[in-house]
Parts: C-alpha cells; structure tokens; sequence
C-alpha cells in the first residue's frame, strides 16, 4: 500500500472517527472539538472541506453515512448521550461557488441515559432504518418510515443487553434465507460479566429481536465488531476486536431441528486468532468484498487480514507511523493523481506492496543491495527517501535486465526478431 | 508447499507517532481512510491538539496509476478476452499452436510495454525519475524472460532435441549485449585489434553462434597469419559442430552419434595442442567441449547462470530431456554462485520453473511483483493449456479465479480501467458475478454518461438489483436539486412505483404552486412507463388536459 494523498484536518481536538461514503468520494470526521466535518473529492483528486459544524455538546464518537439511495444523510453519535441524523440541504448557488455546503439537523435521539457508543445504519434493504448502542446497556433501532421527511424518526426496538454497549454490527446480507440480524459487543470489564458478545435476530413472528446467540469463548472486553459482507455464502463471518483479532464463523443450523418460531441456532467456530497487535484491539472493519480485514491497535498499527487458498488467515500488511515529524504541507502529490505515480510515500520503496505476500507467504524479505527484489514494485513510488543501489551512475543509461553483478552494460537495443 | 511465516509489508504513515497513537481507519471502494487518534481514553476531556494533523488516504495496486502501463492492461484485455472465447475451438494439433500463439501475443505486448518506457527513462528530465523508469523496464524484462521461459516448457513442451534450440534462442533474447558489441567490433577500422574483439568471439561461442564466430575468426586469420591455419581449424570445428535443426529428419540417437564423434575430434586437437600457441584459441575449444571450469573463468561474459546452464547444455548435454533440465539448473546455478552470493527470487522463480513447478512458479511470482496484472494472465493461461490442477479455495474454486479476482479488484480502483475488470469477473464462474455486483454499485457516478455505461453493464447482465438501485440513487439526487424530470425517468427506470408516486406529488405541488407543470415534454412522452403508478398516470392525464372526471373514472375502472 502507499500513502495516496494526505489532507490537513483541521479539528481542534482528537479525531475519533474517519468514514468514506459509499462511492468513495466523500468522507465525514468526527471529534471531540464536538464538530463533524465532510469533505468532497473532486475531479482532480483534491479534497476539500465543504462542511464542518457543531454537532453536539461533547466529544462525537461515530460517524457514519446512509446508502445514497436515501439521499445525503449522515449519523453521528456522542457522549452527551444523543445521537442525530443530518441530511445535506442543496444550498444557494452562493454556498455552491464557494464550495460550501449546507447539513441541517433532522433528528435527535435522546433516549439513552449515557454516552452513546455507536450508530450504525441498517442494510439499505431493511429501509432507512438505524441502530444505537450505549453505555447504558441498551441497543435502539429506530426506523425513518418516510424517506422523504427525515425528521419523523420511530423507536422500533429497545433490546436491553445487561451490560455496558460499544459497538453494534448489522449483517449485510441481504439474502431472503437470512432474517436481520445486529452483533452487539460489550467492554464491560467487570468479571462477571459473560456475555460480551450477542448477537440478536429479527423474529418475523414476534416481530421482535431476539437472542440467537452468546459468544461464550469471548470474555475480555469487546470494542469492535464486524460483520463480513456476503459472497454469497450461506455462512456468516463476524470479527472482533477485543484482547485481540477473532474472526468466527457462524453457520446457520437447519431450522428443522430448532425448535420452530425461536431464533436461528447457529454452528460457531473461531477461524482465526492474531494477538499480533500485542494489546488491545480497538478497531476492526472489512473490505467492500469482504476479503480483507483491517484492524488498528494499541501498537499504533493497523494491520490487514486475508485468507489464502488454504483457507488460512495471515496478515498481509502493516500501516504503522513512523512518528516522523510532518512539515504541514497539504495534498501531497501532485494535481493528477489517477494517472501518475508520482504520489511520493517516503519509505515504501524498502518494503514493496507485494501483491503475494499473504496468498504464498514470502520465503525472503527484500534485502538491501538486491537489485531484483529492491525493484520488485512494477511501479516504485519515487522520491524515495532511502535510495537503493539502483546503479545509474554512468552516463549513458543502462538497461540491465535484472542479473547480478553491477557492471553498467551499454544500451540493449530491442531484437528485430523474436528468434523464437 | 511450505509455508513460512514472515512479517509482512510495512506501509509508513508519517507524522502518526504508532508508540503513543493509534489509528482509526475507514475502508472506502478503492482507497483507504487513516488517522491518528487515541483509543484508550474514552472519557471527555480535553486532549490537546492532535500530534498528526493530516487525513491519510492510502491505495495499494500503484500500477493501477501508471500512464505507460495502462496500454499493457488494456491490450492484454483484449489478449485475454479472445483466449476465454476460442476456449470451445481449441481442439487436437492446432491447439498448442494457438496457445503459444496467445503466449507470444502477451510477451509481444510485454515488450512494447518495456519499449516505450524504455524511451520514457531516456526523455526523463531527472536522474531519479529516470532511474526508476530503467528499474521498471528491468521488471518487465525479467517478467518476459519468465513468460518465455515458461512458454518453452509448458506452454511449448519442446521435447528433448527442439528443447535446446528454444532454450538457445531464449537466451539469445534476453542477454542480447551481443549485439552492440558486434557492431562496435566490426565497425572498427581493424576488428580484430579491438580490445573487445575476443570478448565478442567468446561471446558468440558461448551463445552458440558458430558461423559468425567463425567469421570473426577469419577476420582474426587475415591480420595475424601466424595462427591462421589454427583458425581455420577451429572454424572447421564450429562449421561442422552437429546441432539439430528445424526440419531435420534425422532422429535424435543419430545426432547424438554425429555430435560424440565431433566431440572426439575436438578432444584430439587439444590433446595434440593443436592451439597450445594460442590460449584464447585453446580456450575456445574447451569452451566447445562444455569445460565446465573454462565456462565459469567467463562469468562476465555469460553474466547469469541461466546463460552458464544453457552453455552447458548445448555443449555438454544438446538432446537433454526436459525431466532432466533442474539437476543441470541446480548444479548451474550453485557452481555460477560459488557460494559467493544466495539465489534471488528472480532465480527461483527460473528454478522452480527449470523443475516444471508451476505452482511454485506462481508462488514465488505474486511474491516478488507488487501487481496481480502478471500472475493472474499467465495463470489463466496455463490454466487454459490444462496444467493446474485445482485447489479449492474459500472464496473462488480455484488459483486462476483468485488471481483474476485479485486483478479485476484492482482495476475498478481506477476510474476507467474498471471497465476492464467487468471482463475479468464475466470470466469468473464462482465469485466473478457477486464479485462485479458489490463492485460495480460503487462507482461513482459523476456524469449521466458514465451512470448509462455502468446501467447498460449491469442490464446485460440481468443485475436487476444493480440497475434499481443506482437508478434509486439518481433519482433520489435529482429530486434534492429540484429536477423533477430527471427524477422520474430514473425512478421509471428502476421501476419504482412508490418513488415514481413521491415524484409525482411534488410534480403536482409544483402546478399547485405555479399553475404550470414543468417537464411537460417529458410527461408527455412517457409512453406505457406512466402506468407505473397511479399518481403518475394522474400527472399525465391532467397536464395533457384531461379533465379530472374522466380520469377518476379511468382510474376507478
């Protein structure tokens, strides 16, 4: 990976949470300077701020956005124990030219008695329709039943977990086999506390959330959870982050041998355990396929999880800081991005992206002097600030292919003929 | 295949301190969101101003970006587009033809690819940008010199006898300083005094280019007579070196006799030292009896071990068997190391290709290159010459549809090449479909062109929840900036009846409003599409005029 692009972010207080939208090009930050702020790609790759405003009376946890089929809207949720819904207003031709836009406040939802944890927006498929969490134990999932008049908001569900909420997962699948399903996890550190992780399931018959399922082997405090898109599986994946990354997998068991009209019993197994971030976990999010995982933690790292042919999950790369100081310069790069490479990222060219490294793990590392593997990257990022031995000192460009020994060579010219 | 486990890439975000940060981080369709916050106190104090002031946006497949490589992407699409649909005429002799074809054609593309950078590197107008460019042409011609190789023996099967000759030419290609250092030589006023002259003598020995090294030889005889007559024997020697060639009847044990009875000949002239006056003349019949020792005092000049291996082969081993080749290589390789330096991965890539390890071909290949765009064509190529067996896989059944996932998965980070990787998942029988569907909805839709090029995509398909849902979105966009029309054909288009009403009403406010309907032409023309809903066929009939009473009635009925 390399870094594309970095933007000045201008809050006056920790950032608690980045979210693109769903095409990517926009995102929402939030902080504990208690505002949100939105930025817009535009067509040259610049991104700039079109937005920022307060959003609540303490520090905003989450910030997420709806599926554009409803329209510009954003959730966020904070420690003054609300949580609201902003839809973007198309300003004056003014706020147009300035590029400025324009977020009003739709609702607020102020049934929880402490901080609110989370919000998460429900599969485009179940409606307009979102989860809560707080530290008061309790999940809300409140439903929009008018797409058009986003101020009517009703409290659907209040489904009481017994202990302090901080995070909330919907299932993306949208398969009819699957009923709506909400992963709710709990960091509650008290020892008696079991049941850090539930999941509950839409009963059609009852019309109510249910318990499906406890994850027993779960027992340290939970601050993240995940639910992996579906390819098509007749499975689920949930991650977690915790004491460290868990990946289960959650197998629906037929209904016939449940006793009918309760909610789904599912086969769980742990497929993957990485305590690699040696400390706590905080974060854990999947690609759009549902591939890759990412996870962020108390090292400083956010690490990216994938499984090979064999069906074995390994960490395929690592986004670290290097704690060097920044000279405050914006939009690193230069005005095209998407069609140069010229996007310098200082240290990359030591540790290629390779492509392979978690489908076949690597035998060798790259080492320093090799002229082969310090050039691996089909597309080395230039500017690199360690330069490797790439000899070029002569005059005349050499046009080695790769070999070993490091005699300039005089130009090869291309064969007329293949020869072959 | 062993597995080894070994820290991954580490990508570097500057100005994040990871000993006292953390990072919180988004996943968006093609990039990466980053930024440095703190987890652990969750409590609402006050924290200072962030140590990292910037938003990271981070993207892997780089190539994806490059200008020169988007030729190389585009053209082997169309390579690999004509492959799948040939697939069914493939059929008995001329299928291997075919198939080398397809190979040629991909190494083709290679090459012009390595061409044109080739003359970006000499334009650049910096050092270091144009180093990078000839380190980048350097990637491609190792990614050719393996695509050949594994042409020959896989793709090819050149059986023993042909195999030399396609090894031959192999190494002909691509360590082809030969050439320049002919023309230097021979455009002197006296090649034979130039100070390259044996170097290029020895060269075209080694490369087993016996006729214009024994023209180099009677240029040598010409000026210096004292060893013409020791020339012109070891010009007969090369003249009359028995070597298989296309189209020869003979079979492969009467080569094999000629060339043993040759061989003795040569052994006799260095026995009697015939060249004992001229030890560069004597080197060069050892070279010929494939003296293992006199090969490698020419390191510089073989400059590989392949190079080394296949000199050996051609005068110690010509009709070796293919079965046979990676002792010859593993020996090659070790004796041209010497134990002085280790094998690179370029060199195991060649090794376990010289083995006929295809899958650790593969292996070794997505680990060195940082792009899918190589293993992924050549897999599924080899795959079409029926030489992978398949490994089930947790997400796509086999190797090929991995690698073809990972690359189209790529391309749609790109903002045209995407339209490539459509193909690519079309060619994925397990996972390419859902694969395209959670893909393709993500594309941005910045223009009405681009959003009527992803629905006609998606209606070809039947990707009926695809097509509703992008439609949804623009109507939803067009009813926020007040344009009703385009709202409505797009909730026609994705056939939804409770939009098309939604819009209707705010048509019908509108006229309330300011007593005319606006998008009149469009109303109009909406054909059968106005049956959709009720409130829509209302808002056509009452702005062509009809009056309400007929239309209650028509409505009731």
């Amino acid at each position: 990976m390399f870094v594309a692009r970095s933007i000045a972010a201008d809050h006056k207080d920790l950032i608690h949470d980045v979210s693109f939208d769903f095409h990517g090009r926009r995102m929402a930050t939030c902080s504990s300077d208690q505002s949100v702020k939105v930025w817009d790609k535009s067509e040259s790759g610049d991104w700039h701020c079109t937005a920022s405003w307060k959003t609540h009376s303490g520090s905003v946890w989450r910030v997420t956005w709806a599926h554009p089929e409803f329209g510009q809207v954003l959730a966020s949720c904070s420690f003054d124990r609300t949580a609201a819904v902003w839809e973007e207003i198309v300003g004056e031709s003014n706020d147009k030219l300035r590029g400025q836009s324009h977020w009003v406040k739709r609702t607020t939802l102020v049934d929880s008695r402490t901080s609110v944890t989370d919000v998460k927006f429900a599969p485009k498929h179940m409606g307009l329709m979102l989860a809560t969490c707080s530290a008061d134990g309790i999940v809300r999932i409140y439903e929009a039943p008018d797409v058009m008049n986003l101020s009517q908001w009703s409290l659907q569900h209040e489904i009481s977990c017994k202990l302090s909420c901080s995070c909330i997962s919907w299932n993306p699948s949208s398969s009819r086999a699957h009923s709506p399903m909400i992963a709710v996890g709990s960091d509650d550190s008290s020892p008696n506390a079991m049941a850090k992780v539930q999941i509950f399931e839409y009963n059609e018959n009852t019309r109510k959330y249910a318990k499906a399922e406890t994850l027993m082997t779960v027992t340290d405090p939970v601050h993240d959870i995940a639910f992996a898109p579906n390819l098509g599986r007749s499975f689920h994946i949930l991650a977690i982050a915790t004491k460290d990354v868990r990946i289960f997998t959650l197998k629906p068991v037929r209904k016939e041998l449940t006793s009918s009209g309760g909610p789904t019993k599912f086969e769980i197994h742990i497929v993957a355990q990485f305590d690699n971030h040696n400390s706590q976990v905080w974060r854990v999010s999947w690609n759009i396929t549902g591939t890759v995982l990412a996870s962020s933690g108390d090292d400083g790292c956010v690490r990216l999880w994938k499984a090979n042919y064999m069906d074995n999950w390994k960490c395929t790369g690592i986004l670290k800081g290097n704690g060097s100081p920044v000279n405050g310069t914006s939009q690193l790069g230069n005005s095209n991005p998407s069609l140069s490479s010229n996007t310098p990222n200082l240290q990359n060219s030591l540790h290629g992206s390779s492509a392979g490294r978690y489908f076949f793990p690597p035998l060798d590392s790259p080492r320093a002097g090799s002229r082969w593997s310090s050039c691996a990257q089909l597309l080395p990022p230039p500017a690199p600030l360690v330069e490797h031995s790439c000899d070029a000192d002569s005059a005349n460009l050499q046009y080695p292919h790769p070999r070993r020994g490091d005699r300039s060579r005089p130009l090869n010219p291309l064969p007329e003929n293949e020869g072959v | 295949m062993e597995e080894l486990d070994c820290e991954p890439a580490i990508t570097w975000i500057p100005g994040v301190n990871s000993k006292k940060k953390q990072m919180c981080f988004d996943w968006g369709p093609g990039e990466m969101l980053l930024c440095e916050t703190s987890f652990s106190k969750k409590v609402d104090t006050s924290e200072k101003v962030p140590s990292c002031p910037f938003i990271y946006i981070v993207r892997k497949d780089v190539d994806v970006y490059s200008q020169i490589l988007r030729k190389l992407f585009n053209e082997s699409h169309g390579i690999f587009i004509g492959l799948q649909r040939i697939e069914e005429e493939l059929t008995g002799k001329s299928r291997k033809a075919q198939l080398v074809r397809v190979s040629k054609n991909y190494r083709s593309v290679i090459r012009a690819c390595m061409e044109e950078m080739h003359q970006v590197a000499i334009a650049a107008k910096d050092p270091a940008s144009g180093r990078q460019f000839s380190s980048q042409v350097s990637i491609l011609s190792a990614m050719e010199l393996i695509w050949n190789l594994c042409e020959i023996l896989f793709i090819e099967v050149a059986p023993a006898g042909p195999l030399l000759l396609h090894l031959l030419d192999w190494v002909r290609l691509h360590v082809c300083e030969v050439d320049s250092l002919s023309a230097d030589v021979l455009g002197s006023e006296n090649p034979s005094k130039h100070e390259s002259f044996w170097n290029l003598v020895t060269v075209l020995v080694l490369q087993g280019r016996l006729d214009e090294a024994r023209q180099m030889l009677s240029k040598e005889a010409d000026a210096n007579p004292s060893c013409a007559s020791m020339c012109r024997i070891l010009g007969d020697l090369m003249r009359t070196m028995p070597i298989l060639s296309p189209g020869n009847t003979q079979t492969l044990t009467e080569l094999e006799l000629k060339w043993q009875h040759w061989r003795e000949e040569c052994e006799r002239h260095l026995q009697d030292s015939t060249f004992a006056a001229s030890p560069r003349l004597e080197a060069l019949c050892k070279i010929m009896l494939g003296d293992e020792a006199t090969l490698l005092e020419h390191k510089e000049l073989l400059s590989n071990w392949y190079h080394f291996l296949v000199t050996r082969l051609l005068y110690s081993n010509p009709t070796v068997k293919p079965i046979d080749l990676h002792f010859y290589a593993q020996s090659s390789l070790d004796m041209f190391l010497g134990g002085e330096s280790s094998p690179e991965p370029l060199d195991n890539i060649l090794m376990a290709a010289f083995e006929f390890d295809i899958h650790q071909v593969i292996k070794e290949c997505s680990i060195a290159l940082s792009n899918w765009w190589f293993v992924a064509h050549l897999t599924d190529l080899l795959d079409h010459c029926r030489l992978l067996q398949s490994h089930n896989l947790y997400f796509g059944s086999n190797m090929r549809e991995f690698l073809l996932l990972e690359y189209a998965s790529g391309l749609f980070a790109h903002h045209s090449l995407w339209q490539l990787g459509v193909d690519y998942f079309d060619y994925c029988p397990e996972l390419g479909r859902v694969s395209l569907e959670l893909h393709i909805e993500r594309i941005p839709l910045n223009t009405e062109q681009k959003a009527l090029k992803v629905l006609r995509i998606c209606e070809q398909r039947q990707m009926t929840e695809q097509v509703r849902s992008i439609c949804k979105i623009l109507a939803m966009k067009a009813v926020r900036n007040n344009r009703l029309g385009s709202a409505l054909s797009w909730s026609i288009r994705a056939k939804d009846a409770a939009f098309a009403t939604l819009v209707s009403d705010r048509f019908l406010r509108d006229y309330c409003e300011r007593g005319c309907f606006s998008d009149l032409d469009l109303i109009d023309n909406l054909g059968p599409a106005m049956m959709l809903s009720d409130r829509l066929t209302f808002l056509v009939y009452h702005s062509a005029g009809i009056s309400p009473d007929l239309l209650f009635l028509k409505v009731c009925l």
